[in-house]
């Protein structure tokens, strides 16, 4: 019976087991519940909505290695209010966690195929777990390709990640960047431009993608053009939440709630709505 | 007449000068009555006890922008369409406090509020009405997550439902979008007003086991075969009459073809972004969730409050809205309502109430505004 379930609108306290700067404005905090040992567990590309105590709830996407759930993680980008409070916060700070929520990456669906993750700026944070996911049975995926892109040397998250990931022989790492200094030795330029060097089999392969808006329309359309399907890639949305639950409206996009009918959406199934704006 | 023909389906005739046994029998039973009743020249949903409560004799003159209340040439009880509140107000109260946080040394506890759910007994509710409750339904407690105070209001509500008859259905399409007049399922009880001369009187349908029980401690009797069709006749006169008509037809197609249709401009230039609309929709559901920490910094509180679509700020994302421009925001609530519903709720949003028309100050009509999309619309874009 749902009446015996907890109200998913009553937050759980979290406390802040450690706080890492990534760039000038985000950090990537490390959580445990405040009572008891229990595990949270989660599906890469799921969400949590974190509440700064009187400032207020952002929904913030998990970032963290789906198989050590002990620890729950969030990359947070301060950007408002709320998202500010919860990027001062100091070990042994404590925020309220609801969650997880949405619709997660088909990352236990897609055995045998190569995979493509392709993250604009931000957007690698919900993606790190679906990554994370496949490393963790690398063997039962195809080739795997990561390109990253952000504006500057300077934006990139997980950097010392990245470079051990680009020293794995069982992945590829494309990081490339808008605009750089003399001391940047790799790829300048937009996320699509890389996809032509990635290596990957058309009939088999899904695409995963999370970035700006503008990166991911031109994302897919490259990636059509080089012969996937609609059906073969993901986006993950985004848009205002304030319930997290399918209950306030403010996530709505089309006929789509962003919070339980995504974040993440097989393109076949957005498409009508994907370019249209002030949707 | 025997208590036992006092079954789910059975009519019984209530004389008018015996409606207070009906509402003292429900105020006996715990039952807050709320029912139509006038306030400072407004009609309102608001808490009775005694008949004379009722807006007797009055009706109101409803079109686009205007709702006017004027006296009857007879002593009616119910001789108006809907007035600008809608019982949704009693189901998801529109401001709540869902929790406090106290700090607690380092850290902080969450303690939910304890909520008074009120026994209330609706008066006067229209089937229009009741279908809006029933898409509310479908909202907050047939999806994955139950809105829990709702539910506790919803289920612990007596409905005394109110056919449609004996007035002027100024901007009601009930009909067009098969919601009424006459209320068929989730009612306990169902009134029809009679008025026939010197007659004055409800024949009552007991929709419940729990309806019967109220009805037995009414004075009433079987109702005529003649009472009966007179009540279905008053009945079908509204439904034949109706203030607006509204296509349906395709309904989703042609909002999801016509996302750019220049309507949208033109609607938008007389659109006050007001959300008057949203307010007084019955179906409406959007709230939002607000925070506050007292000065001390020691108690934190969320609480809930109705939203509005029409806002620039429902839609904000770091660093701007999704939906900036006044076009896309009423395009979004008459997209919402009458066609994406469907896809996410398997029902539409519009009841026909016509409260939006009524109650817009510019007297936006959206049977109008879906008239003139329909008139010059684009077919489905192409691939």
């Amino acid at each position: 019976m749902t009446a015996n379930l907890p109200d998913p609108m009553i937050p759980t306290p979290f406390v802040v087991q450690k706080v890492k700067r990534e760039t000038s404005d985000t950090y990537t905090l490390d959580l445990t519940r405040a009572e008891g040992a229990a595990n949270f567990a989660f599906a890469p590309g799921q969400f949590n909505m974190l509440y700064a105590f009187g400032a207020g709830e952002a929904p913030i996407s998990i970032s963290g290695d789906p198989a050590r759930p002990e620890t729950l993680v969030h990359t947070v980008r301060d950007v408002g209010n709320v998202t500010r409070a919860i990027c001062r916060l100091k070990r042994g700070g404590v925020l309220g966690v609801r969650g997880p929520f949405g619709v997660p990456w088909p990352v236990d669906r897609v055995a045998g195929q190569d995979v493509l993750i392709i993250a604009g700026g931000l957007g690698l944070a919900p993606l790190r777990p679906a990554l994370y996911h496949l490393l963790n049975h690398r063997g039962e995926f195809g080739n795997i390709e990561v390109i990253y892109g952000a504006r500057t040397p300077k934006d990139l998250l997980y950097l010392r990640e990245l470079e051990r990931w680009r020293g794995r022989f069982d992945l590829r790492v494309h990081v490339t960047v808008d605009q750089a200094e003399g001391d940047w030795h790799s790829n300048v330029g937009v996320v699509t431009k890389i996809i032509g060097r990635t290596r990957f089999d058309p009939p088999s392969t899904v695409a995963l993608i999370c970035g700006p808006g503008v990166m991911m329309r031109f994302t897919v359309l490259e990636l059509l053009n080089r012969g996937l399907k609609p059906e073969q890639v993901y986006v993950s949305m985004e848009r205002n939440m304030k319930c997290g639950i399918g209950l306030c409206g403010h996530c709505q996009w089309g006929p789509f709630f962003v919070c339980k009918d995504g974040p993440v959406f097989r393109y076949d199934r957005i498409k009508a709505w994907f370019d249209r704006r002030e949707v | 007449m025997t208590a036992s023909s006092l079954k789910v389906g059975a009519r019984v005739t209530l004389a008018a000068g015996d409606f207070q046994h009906l509402l003292d029998a429900l105020a006996g039973r715990g039952y807050r009555v709320m029912s139509p009743t006038l306030e400072d020249g407004r009609l309102i949903y608001g808490e009775i006890g005694k008949v004379t409560d009722l807006p007797i004799g009055w009706t109101a003159f409803q079109e686009g922008g205007t709702f006017r209340l004027e006296h009857r040439q007879d002593q009616a009880f119910f001789g108006f369409a809907v007035g600008q509140q809608s019982w949704k107000q009693f189901l998801l109260p529109p401001h709540q406090t869902l929790w406090q946080a106290q700090r607690e040394g380092s850290g902080w506890g969450i303690i939910p509020q304890v909520q008074e759910i009120p026994q209330f007994a609706f008066l006067g509710v229209r089937s229009c009405e009741l279908e809006a409750m029933a898409v509310q339904d479908r909202v907050f407690l047939q999806g994955a997550h139950v809105e829990s105070t709702y539910r506790a209001r919803r289920e612990s509500a007596f409905i005394v439902a109110l056919n449609c008859a004996h007035q002027d259905p100024g901007t009601c399409f009930c009909v067009s979008m098969g919601t009424g007049p006459r209320a068929t399922a989730g009612f306990d009880l169902a009134l029809t007003e009679l008025l026939q001369g010197e007659e004055h009187g409800f024949v009552v349908e007991i929709g419940t086991d729990r309806g019967a029980e109220v009805i037995r401690q009414v004075p009433r009797r079987a109702a005529t075969s003649g009472e009966v069709d007179a009540a279905a006749r008053a009945v079908a006169a509204v439904a034949g009459n109706m203030g607006r008509r509204l296509d349906t037809t395709g309904i989703q197609e042609l909002f999801y073809d016509n996302y750019e249709h220049p309507r949208w401009d033109e609607v938008a230039a007389r659109c006050l972004n007001c959300g008057n609309c949203t307010l007084v929709c019955p179906t409406c559901f959007c709230h939002t969730l607000e925070d506050s920490m007292d000065l001390p910094g020691a108690v934190a509180e969320r609480r809930r409050r109705l939203d509005s679509c029409f806002t620039v700020d429902f839609s904000y994302l770091h660093g701007g809205s999704i939906r900036t421009s006044p076009r896309s925001r009423y395009r979004q609530w008459l997209t919402h309502k009458l066609a994406t519903w469907i896809d996410q709720f398997g029902c539409s949003g519009c009841v026909g109430c016509g409260r939006c028309i009524t109650w817009c100050p510019v007297g936006i009509d959206i049977t109008e505004e879906v008239r003139a999309i329909r008139e010059t619309a684009a077919g489905p874009p192409k691939e």
